[in-house]
């Protein structure tokens, strides 16, 4: 399926020069504003075209296109391309989709990123999506057991890597994605949902401290 | 300074976690006495562990010769008494607090003054197993992960009483047989449990919440981070009755609501949908091969 890129700003699913950003054509009915999360709502309402993909970052889909008791829901979709921190983005795109978003805009979506090779799933427009969701309050735990001393750092990943095959532990994967920006994720949850696991850890919020005042580790 | 270990005994031997438990120290040279309650069920027991063998042969792992010799080294009985010649008695029976407690202070009465009792639990307190077993420095916490025979991680947790020679002996022991320990406060589901089951339970509540479904979770979780089995495909695997029980064990004692059991799963038990051993739990199941969401 043909899609035409717009780009409103720095991309984190798909970088400068990526055969999926080479691959666009200059007018296709399905439209995908890169970057779209860096400027909210500045996207083009087109209900001409088959389909209008917002990139995501922490934000919901309702941030750009304005909610309606429910009602919300047209050619718009988001997605994101998940990513830990600055590490290469995963072959996973999340769709986001509000409550009356037709299905055909769905299926032209994913026919889009399912061309390019990557792995399509569905999501409420609900903060976290799926993989936020579910992995912050976990990571949030594993900050918090390290700090209680229930095991090491190297303990708790190596008992995540033999006991649930996981190739990497929770402490590893959450430094490297960049505690401060869990700090951000959580944050966001945490406003969203108000239930305690999704509030920062301790440690999440001395790295959020000490980047405000320039002293990045 | 570190006890010798020569013989090891299996309490639970009948089932699936004690059998695996007796496989690793037979396979690693220690005479292993196998206890159960009924004979059949070890029977039944000896019978996996023999084809578990028989395979480890065929596949070159080992020869015959040695797969003799290590069945030579492990014996049954529905005797408790027969293991007062261990020195390290490890249990996998019901995981029930007064089930552990008064199986410890049977062992008491029966073992040498010197053997080391060690708890398999997953959920429970080192200390409040031990507590009144008449040995409480003689106890430590062992949890294995299934299947036993195959995975080489060791949950190893001292006991608030637990000695230090206790403890280093056990954790001499997981060496020698092959494993890999790892040092783990007495906390309710140590490292793996702690984790696992709030996060679970999280996946549930995104179910129940309309946030995706099973399918494109177990997807999103796979692809996205590299997890061998989606969670939804795990809690069928594990059992939702199994994933209830674990709630009702932590959340009393956590008061963690990420402990709690969602509502959801409450409502799927209920229904009779355990899972892969109903054929229905996320997903549904035929002649035990998966075939949608």
């Amino acid at each position: 399926m043909k899609y035409s890129i717009v780009k409103i700003g720095d991309s984190r699913s798909f970088a400068d020069g990526d055969a999926f950003i080479t691959g666009a054509v200059k007018e296709a009915n399905v439209v995908i504003y890169l970057g779209a999360f860096l400027s909210p709502g500045s996207h083009q309402v087109d209900e001409t075209k088959q389909a209008i993909l917002i990139e995501l970052d922490t934000e919901c889909l309702g941030v750009h296109t304005g909610e309606s008791a429910g009602e919300e829901g047209g050619n718009v979709i988001g997605f994101a391309r998940y990513r830990n921190g600055d590490d290469p983005p995963a072959d996973l795109v999340e769709l986001v989709r509000q409550p009356h978003t037709a299905q055909s805009v769905i299926d032209a979506a994913r026919e889009v990123f399912e061309g390019a090779g990557l792995q399509v799933v569905v999501s409420a427009d609900q903060a976290g999506r799926i993989i936020d969701r579910l992995v912050r309050p976990k990571y949030n735990a594993a900050l918090r057991f390290l700090d209680e001393g229930l095991a090491s750092a190297k303990d708790m990943d190596l008992t995540c890597r033999l006991g649930l095959g996981y190739p990497d532990g929770p402490i590893e994967r959450v430094e490297r994605g960049d505690l401060a920006r869990h700090y951000d994720i959580t944050q966001s949850l945490f406003e969203t949902y108000g239930t305690p696991g999704f509030a920062p850890a301790r440690r999440a919020i001395v790295a959020h401290e000490r980047k405000r005042r320039g002293k990045e580790d | 300074m570190t006890q010798v270990i020569k013989t090891v005994g299996v309490c639970g031997a009948g089932g699936t976690m004690g059998a695996g438990i007796a496989i690793v120290a037979a396979r690693a040279g220690f005479e292993t006495v196998s206890y159960d309650l009924k004979q059949e069920t070890l029977e039944r027991a000896a019978s996996q562990t023999a084809g578990f063998f028989g395979k480890s042969v065929e596949r070159g792992k080992m020869s015959g010769v040695e797969r003799d010799t290590v069945l030579a080294r492990m014996s049954t009985t529905t005797d408790l008494g027969a293991l007062a010649g261990c020195d390290l008695v490890i249990e996998a029976v019901f995981e029930e607090l007064g089930i552990k407690q008064q199986l410890f202070r049977d062992l008491n009465g029966v073992c040498a003054e010197h053997t080391i009792l060690a708890s398999n639990t997953s959920t429970l307190s080192i200390t409040e197993i031990a507590s009144a077993c008449g040995r409480e420095d003689r106890v430590v916490g062992m949890h294995f992960c299934l299947p036993a025979q195959l995975m080489k991680l060791i949950e190893m947790s001292p006991g608030m009483n637990t000695s230090q020679q206790t403890f280093d002996t056990a954790w001499a022991f997981a060496e020698q047989a092959g494993q890999t320990p790892v040092k783990t406060q007495d906390k309710p589901g140590f490292i793996l449990n702690a984790l696992l089951v709030p996060f679970n339970n999280d996946v549930i509540r995104a179910v129940e919440a309309g946030v995706a479904t099973p399918a494109d979770i177990d997807a999103a979780i796979k692809t996205a981070l590299g997890y061998k089995m989606g969670p939804c495909e795990l809690l069928d695997l594990i059992g939702l009755d199994t994933q209830l029980r674990l709630c009702e064990a932590f959340y009393p004692v956590t008061l963690d609501v990420r402990s709690s059991a969602p509502p959801l799963l409450r409502r799927m038990v209920a229904a009779g949908h355990l899972g892969r051993k109903s054929g229905r739990g996320f997903f549904t199941y035929e002649n035990k091969a998966m075939f949608g969401g």
